[in-house]
């Protein structure tokens, strides 16, 4: 077995990397609860390229097969119920993982130098996913898919010049239609799967490159020992690879219960529209993404103001790109001297708070119809545009508040 | 050998090989993006379609598939005709003045060849999903109580009225697209063609 070994290490770098990346890269030892979610998504991400597979073999991508191929899935293939599911409900998973993610690192300021880059490309991830997710959506061909897919890429033509003629070729149609199904499926098994798999690489390598941050967000490169190794770090392996082999089985088991018992969720993660076919003359009462776009949909939905000009529809989808875009610029808008929240002053715990409560309201007012009252005292729609002026004041007011921010001053070793 | 190198030469070498690579890069993804764009089966599709319209009521609406997108034929009461001028000032355009939401025989204050037949495109001009017929009045529709008839959009809240024209603080930006088409005969439509390319 040695042997073996030292065979492969001298043709290929199998125990470097092993010993760099796991047994001897040193972690904070004081991860807590929220660093669960890196290796959770990470997870995740495989067991959609795995289902997915499995999924492709039975899928036909043709605006006439494709429902019906879904549904020969659910009844008649082998564990094809299960497989889907699993790929339907994963999706949904991805995305709480993903967005608990990027909630850790506003809490603990991981965005913060020199770590922008790992930002960045968990930007990019993000994005990827988003589009990964709309892809996917259409392939069923259910009627939520077929409008849904109809109204995003309507957003395109909303670009001054060139924006019909954008819309057209990415459908590659008039109208979304069969060669739009095509495509989609082109774009969701092969380019995006592939861009994925590079970033989330790239991801890790600039990870690795600056250590983790920590719940108290220190260096721990700081302080070293004798032999050069951070007096706070433990080795990745054993340590985090047992730790975070508990998430996954608590993960699996919240996973699986919804899989099994609910794996609709009442609408939440499959909406009930699509489990009718596409019909273009008729669109659902209510168009309506997946929750995990709904943020951005509310805001889209609550520029209604015909005076600007260029017109609303321009300007609610500006607002919705803008309100992607800046998270890219975290790393920058944060003038704070401390990284965690724990060294924080009043002012960034109140807005990152209150700006976790306006995303989880927003996300719920775009499933919901703006003119009705489904809060309190106001129109859905109202609640949404002050969700949406509170929403960029987070961000644009962000260098104000972070740096009037009273913080504590960090302490030199990790606390637990 | 290393005082010989002319590294003027080899700079500009290196550019004008770098520059002729991206050119052809360029000319090479020319292809990819093209073949993306609608073929000409698609491009094909576009051909009109005709509706019957001889067992379409009063104050009803069919519709018909143009292009892959629905296409509302009303055929309007006397009472829906009559009130359509009263809420001009709530709409955002009801001289129908953005050329490109009708052909010019249908700018009219009803927005058709003949007053009582409406024909539209029901895809809404905000993002392009189906209005829904709310012809009731007041609060039946479920709209608004002042409401005198008309669409609206369920995805994003846009109304129009039942010449399809948009109403003011709507996220639709412009009236319903009015396709051309054209009389066969008095219960016949073609739709995709226009009365002045018939005759």
């Amino acid at each position: 077995m040695a042997k073996l070994m030292d065979w492969i290490d001298d043709r290929f770098p199998a125990t470097k990397v092993w010993q760099e990346h796991m047994a001897q890269y040193y972690a904070p030892k004081n991860f807590n609860f929220w660093y669960y979610f890196g290796s959770l998504a990470l997870l995740v991400l495989v067991m959609q390229i795995a289902t997915g597979i499995v999924l492709t073999m039975h899928y036909k991508p043709d605006v006439s097969l494709a429902f019906a191929s879904v549904e020969y899935t659910m009844r008649d293939v082998p564990a094809g119920w299960f497989m889907r599911y699993l790929h339907s409900v994963g999706a949904s998973m991805f995305f709480i993982t993903v967005y608990l993610h990027m909630f850790r690192a506003m809490l603990y300021g991981s965005y913060k130098g020199p770590r922008e880059l790992i930002w960045l490309l968990g930007m990019v991830i993000y994005i990827a996913l988003m589009a990964e997710a709309f892809f996917g959506y259409l392939l069923p061909w259910g009627n939520m898919s077929y409008w849904g897919a109809q109204v995003i890429i309507s957003l395109f033509g909303a670009i001054p010049w060139i924006g019909e003629g954008l819309a057209e070729w990415i459908r590659g149609d008039f109208v979304v239609s069969d060669a739009t199904l095509n495509r989609f499926f082109a774009f969701h098994v092969i380019l995006l799967p592939l861009l994925l798999a590079m970033l989330v690489y790239l991801h890790i390598v600039a990870l690795h490159k600056v250590g983790s941050n920590n719940p108290d967000g220190i260096e721990i490169k700081k302080q070293k020992d004798a032999e050069g190794r951070p007096l706070d770090g433990i080795p990745f392996h054993p340590y985090y690879t047992v730790k975070d082999l508990f998430g996954v089985s608590v993960f699996m088991a919240l996973f699986l219960a919804i899989v099994f018992f609910a794996p609709e969720l009442d609408g939440w993660f499959l909406e009930k529209d699509n489990f009718q076919p596409a019909d273009i003359l008729q669109t659902p009462p209510e168009i309506v993404p997946l929750w995990y776009l709904t943020p951005y949909y509310s805001i889209l939905r609550a520029v209604t103001f015909e005076w600007l000009p260029g017109g609303a529809k321009l300007w609610g989808v500006m607002a919705m790109g803008l309100a992607i875009v800046l998270f890219f610029f975290l790393p920058w808008l944060d003038r704070s001297r401390v990284r965690s929240i724990r060294y924080r002053g009043w002012m960034y715990k109140t807005m990152l708070m209150l700006f976790a409560v306006n995303f989880v309201m927003l996300g719920y007012l775009g499933t919901k119809n703006p003119g009705h009252v489904d809060l309190i005292w106001f129109k859905n729609l109202v609640w949404a545009q002050i969700g949406l002026v509170f929403y960029f004041a987070f961000f644009l007011l962000m260098p104000i508040y972070t740096k009037l921010d009273r913080t504590k001053p960090e302490p030199d070793r990790v606390t637990g | 050998m290393a005082e010989d190198t002319d590294n003027d030469r080899r700079r500009m070498l290196t550019t004008v090989t770098t520059g002729v690579g991206l050119a052809g890069a360029g000319a090479l993804a020319v292809p990819f993006v093209a073949s993306m764009m609608p073929s000409a089966r698609a491009k094909a599709a576009g051909a009109p379609v005709e509706a019957d319209i001889s067992k379409l009521p009063e104050g009803q609406m069919l519709t018909v598939e143009w292009r892959g997108k629905p296409v509302f034929i009303i055929r309007r009461t006397a009472q829906m005709i009559k009130d359509l001028p009263g809420i001009r000032e709530k709409l955002a355009d009801p001289d129908s003045e953005v050329k490109t939401q009708q052909p010019v025989y249908a700018k009219n204050e009803y927005r058709s060849i003949k007053p009582d037949i409406l024909v539209v495109l029901g895809v809404c001009t905000h993002l392009g999903c189906a209005p829904t017929k709310k012809f009731e009045q007041g609060k039946a529709s479920g709209v608004s109580d002042d409401w005198v008839g008309g669409f609206f959009c369920p995805c994003h809240g846009s109304a129009f009225d039942l010449a399809g024209r948009v109403y003011r603080s709507v996220p639709a930006p412009t009236n319903l697209e009015v396709p051309p088409y054209s009389f066969l005969s008095d219960n016949r439509i073609l739709i995709g063609v226009g009365p002045e390319d018939t005759a």
